[in-house]
């Protein structure tokens, strides 16, 4: 072996491209290099559209379909994938490398148990019995912090929780020992406090087994928690590299110093407010049609010109709340009041002024938007439909909600999917506003989006917030923006309300050890952050979930 | 050119030129549908060009008038059974629960019925006329068209575009018209063409069966059926209205090839 083969990966001026409807080739990813040593974890960080998974798919001398490698080489423990035979490619796959997708559940097959899809790969390419495959699994589970390791595999994938899964998923691709892993934004799609178990497995287990892994994420405070070496990608090019903590300390480049210090909207401090609450729920009690409570006795208040947020993880009935207030689901006990007077609990039986007075904008533009209707349409039909404005006056407010939503105004022609992700927000915003509303209920707004962009969305919220005294129903996970944004917090837990307060009440102790959870469970972009939580916390393998030293839910 | 516009072309064409004859097909008919113009079987000659049937009319006369009959009958049911079926299955997919179950439960035993043996009974019990045929086909062939139209639109009703329509007060129709609609459409137009073509051959199905357009009204299922007895002679004319038949089918059928590859439905993921 010569010294060159030491490193588990070398890829130098690669460049991607992707092709477009009309046939054309573009770059996606325009000449990076990048060397990866064993056992070392480098991570690949920037927006959507950076091609930072694209990266990770060629390190497996892979390209999406309507991708293709153009250029440059990648070179695995002295292998050239680039140009390589297809064969030769399935038998490094799986076993030489592996690749640990964002969203676990749809890698799994429902219809077989976990053992059986784990063990698949080593069996299938001869490298273990199914004895010795099981066994390593169980000890992958054991490594993995996974409950029960020993019948832990005998579960289908839907009887395990997300974050199980995404270890599952890990141990699948760590089975055959493989030099390198591919981790896709592992930790994206789940909760603050169940990320953190994932993030501390895998870092754990990474260590342990002695892989060298890419590690994706546009979550730069996650990526410093496993990383040693941060490459930051813009555009499908290299910004910045170095060693984690000299990125987060240092960024020598101004976008790097951007990602770095994202999250700069702040509320302005409001005075407490003396007027009746503008809209109210009083002891609500919801289910859906199963018969599973999702809200017991919830009771808020939302004042005018303030913004009360609802911070709570999947599961915690926040969203079935902003579904209760609008009117979709109806409740079975309580009230909702706006303006002091009662809410009818079905959608039909509200007046027109109700509905305008009580608008929504929703977790994903993509398909809040009908494809098939211009910006033109999708703002002119609430001002058509509330206010019967048509024609050119209709045309002038729609290009006067493009301006106070900071979009240009030859947009009104576009169709939603020539626009961004942040663009199409926007225009959301600009769809509940051109009714004149009171209140805005946003229902985690700014979570598919990339942070800058999100942080551009609170910024135009609060501006919107500071010129017209709307008041805004912030329904969110992220504490992050809750601290950015909000004036009052209440905090759910499994459909109760464990504590509410005005934010700097509630984000100083005391605090329900709930609360106490989710506030320290926030990545902060420090690399000893996590290291530092895990001795807090005194995770030992033997620990129990987090979330088990809370009361329990009543039937 | 590449093979799909030359498939679109080829179709478009031959469509093109029956919906044509379907208009104009009276007035360029040498003689009157059910003129007995010369004698029986009468070989191709310069006088009768497609020769004459059993009952020594002129074949290409009354294949003139059957493309009308027959094109006719078969867009209004299509059209028909579309209307029906998409607004069914449109308001089952929003309305859901209830509603939905109550419009797919009765959609369900429908289906249950063979739908050939269905219309044969239905036919030959009802007085026949080309209102009642029309009816009985498209309400047949609804059920097909509700299935699609409720799947699609099922889809499109949990999008937040249709909930936020809802949540501005926007009525039922609207909701279908305007969010759905659009959204379900570049299937539909394909499945369109292909109920047409289905249409047509149940058409000529119970025509050649006897309960369909009736004589001395020409129509091609029922031309087939006028002259199946020539082919035991060795002539082609059975064949002829059969061929219009195929023609006809095969040319839609490229269309909505043609239209499912340009929305791109075909490269499924």
């Amino acid at each position: 072996m010569t010294a060159a083969d030491a490193k588990v990966l070398r890829i130098a001026d690669l460049h991607v491209e992707a092709q477009d409807s009309q046939g054309q080739w573009h770059g996606i990813v325009k000449g990076v290099s990048l060397e990866l040593d064993r056992g070392e974890v480098l991570g690949l960080i920037g927006e959507s559209g950076a091609g930072k998974s694209t990266i990770g798919l060629a390190a497996m001398g892979y390209a999406r379909g309507g991708c293709r490698i153009a250029g440059g080489s990648i070179v695995a423990n002295g292998q050239e994938l680039a140009g390589a035979d297809r064969d030769e490619l399935r038998r490094l796959r799986g076993v030489r490398m592996a690749y640990v997708a964002q969203s676990a559940a749809a890698a799994f097959n429902p219809a077989h148990r976990i053992d059986r899809q784990i063990c698949e790969v080593p069996v299938s390419h001869g490298l273990m019995s199914a004895e010795q495959a099981l066994a390593t699994a169980k000890r992958l589970y054991r490594r993995l912090r996974l409950p029960d390791p020993e019948h832990f595999g005998r579960r289908f994938p839907h009887q395990v929780s997300g974050g199980q899964l995404q270890r599952a998923m890990t141990a699948m691709a760590m089975i055959c020992k493989p030099d390198l892993i591919v981790f896709d934004e592992p930790t994206t799609a789940l909760d603050v406090t169940t990320q953190i178990e994932v993030l501390a497995a895998i870092r754990e287990a990474m260590r342990g087994e002695g892989m060298a892994a890419l590690y994706i994420s546009h979550d730069l405070a996650v990526v410093a928690q496993v990383a040693d070496r941060i490459m930051v990608l813009r555009h499908g090019k290299l910004v910045e590299a170095g060693p984690a903590e000299r990125i987060l300390r240092e960024p020598a480049e101004p976008y790097t110093r951007e990602l770095v210090n994202v999250r700069r909207a702040m509320a302005p401090e409001k005075p407490e407010p003396a007027t009746p609450p503008q809209l109210e729920a009083r002891h609500v009690t919801a289910s859906y049609g199963n018969g599973i409570r999702v809200l017991r006795d919830v009771s808020i208040e939302l004042h005018r010109g303030t913004t009360l947020a609802i911070v709570g993880e999947s599961g915690s009935g926040k969203s079935t709340l902003a579904r209760v207030l609008t009117g979709l689901l109806p409740w079975e006990a309580g009230e909702c009041l706006l303006d002091g007077r009662p809410l009818a609990k079905r959608l039909k039986r509200r007046s027109k002024s109700e509905l305008r007075r009580l608008q929504m904008i929703y977790q994903m533009p993509d398909i809040a938007l009908n494809p098939r209707q211009t910006v033109r349409e999708i703002l002119g039909r609430p001002l058509e439909f509330y206010f019967g404005q048509r024609g050119a006056e209709q045309l002038r407010k729609v290009e006067g909600l493009l301006e106070m939503v900071e979009l240009p105004r030859d947009l009104v022609r576009r169709l939603p999917g020539e626009l961004s992700g942040g663009q199409k927000q926007r225009v959301c915003i600009a769809r509940a506003l051109a009714a004149e509303p009171e209140i805005v209920i946003c229902d985690e707004i700014t979570s598919a989006l990339d942070p800058l962009v999100a942080d551009g969305i609170l910024k135009l919220l609060l501006r919107i917030q500071n010129e017209s005294g709307l008041s805004y129903l912030f329904i969110t996970h992220d504490l992050a923006t809750v601290k950015a944004i909000a004036d009052e917090i209440v905090v759910m837990y499994r459909g109760e309300i464990v504590q509410r307060g005005a934010k700097r009440q509630l984000l100083s102790p005391p605090w329900h050890p709930y609360t106490e959870l989710l506030l320290s469970s926030v990545p902060e972009m420090d690399v000893r952050w996590l290291d530092r939580l895990l001795a807090a916390r005194e995770v030992s393998s033997t620990a129990p979930e987090p979330a088990a030293s809370l009361p329990a839910p009543r039937p | 050119m590449t093979l799909r516009s030359l498939s679109f072309w080829f179709g478009a064409s031959i469509v093109g030129f029956f919906l044509v004859i379907a208009v104009i097909g009276p007035w360029i008919a040498p003689y009157g549908e059910s003129e007995a113009a010369g004698d029986v079987w009468l070989p191709f000659s310069h006088e009768f060009l497609l020769g004459t049937d059993s009952l020594g009319r002129d074949v290409l006369s009354r294949l003139l008038y059957g493309t009308r009959t027959t094109i006719s009958i078969a867009l209004i049911a299509t059209l028909l059974s579309f209307a029906i079926g998409m607004t069914l299955g449109f308001t089952a997919a929003v309305m859901g629960g209830f509603v939905d179950q109550i419009i797919s439960r009765a959609v369900d035993v429908l289906m249950s019925i063979p739908m050939l043996i269905f219309a044969l009974v239905v036919l030959a019990l009802l007085p026949s006329s080309a209102v009642i045929l029309i009816l009985v086909m498209a309400i047949l062939d609804s059920t097909r068209v509700f299935r699609l139209a409720r799947a699609l639109a099922l889809d499109i009703a949990v999008m937040d575009y249709v909930e936020a329509a809802r949540l501005r007060g926007e009525g039922l129709g609207w909701v279908m018209r305007r969010e759905v609609l659009p959204n379900a459409l570049p299937p539909l137009i394909s499945e369109f063409g292909l109920r047409f073509c289905f249409i047509i051959l149940f058409l000529s199905a119970v025509s050649f069966l006897g309960v369909g357009v009736q004589p001395p009204q020409a129509d091609w299922g029922g031309m087939v059926r006028e002259n199946a007895n020539a082919i035991g002679f060795g002539l082609v004319l059975p064949l002829i209205p059969a061929g219009a038949i195929f023609a006809l089918t095969i040319a839609v059928n490229l269309l909505v090839d043609w239209q499912l590859s340009r929305s791109g439905l075909k490269r499924v993921r």
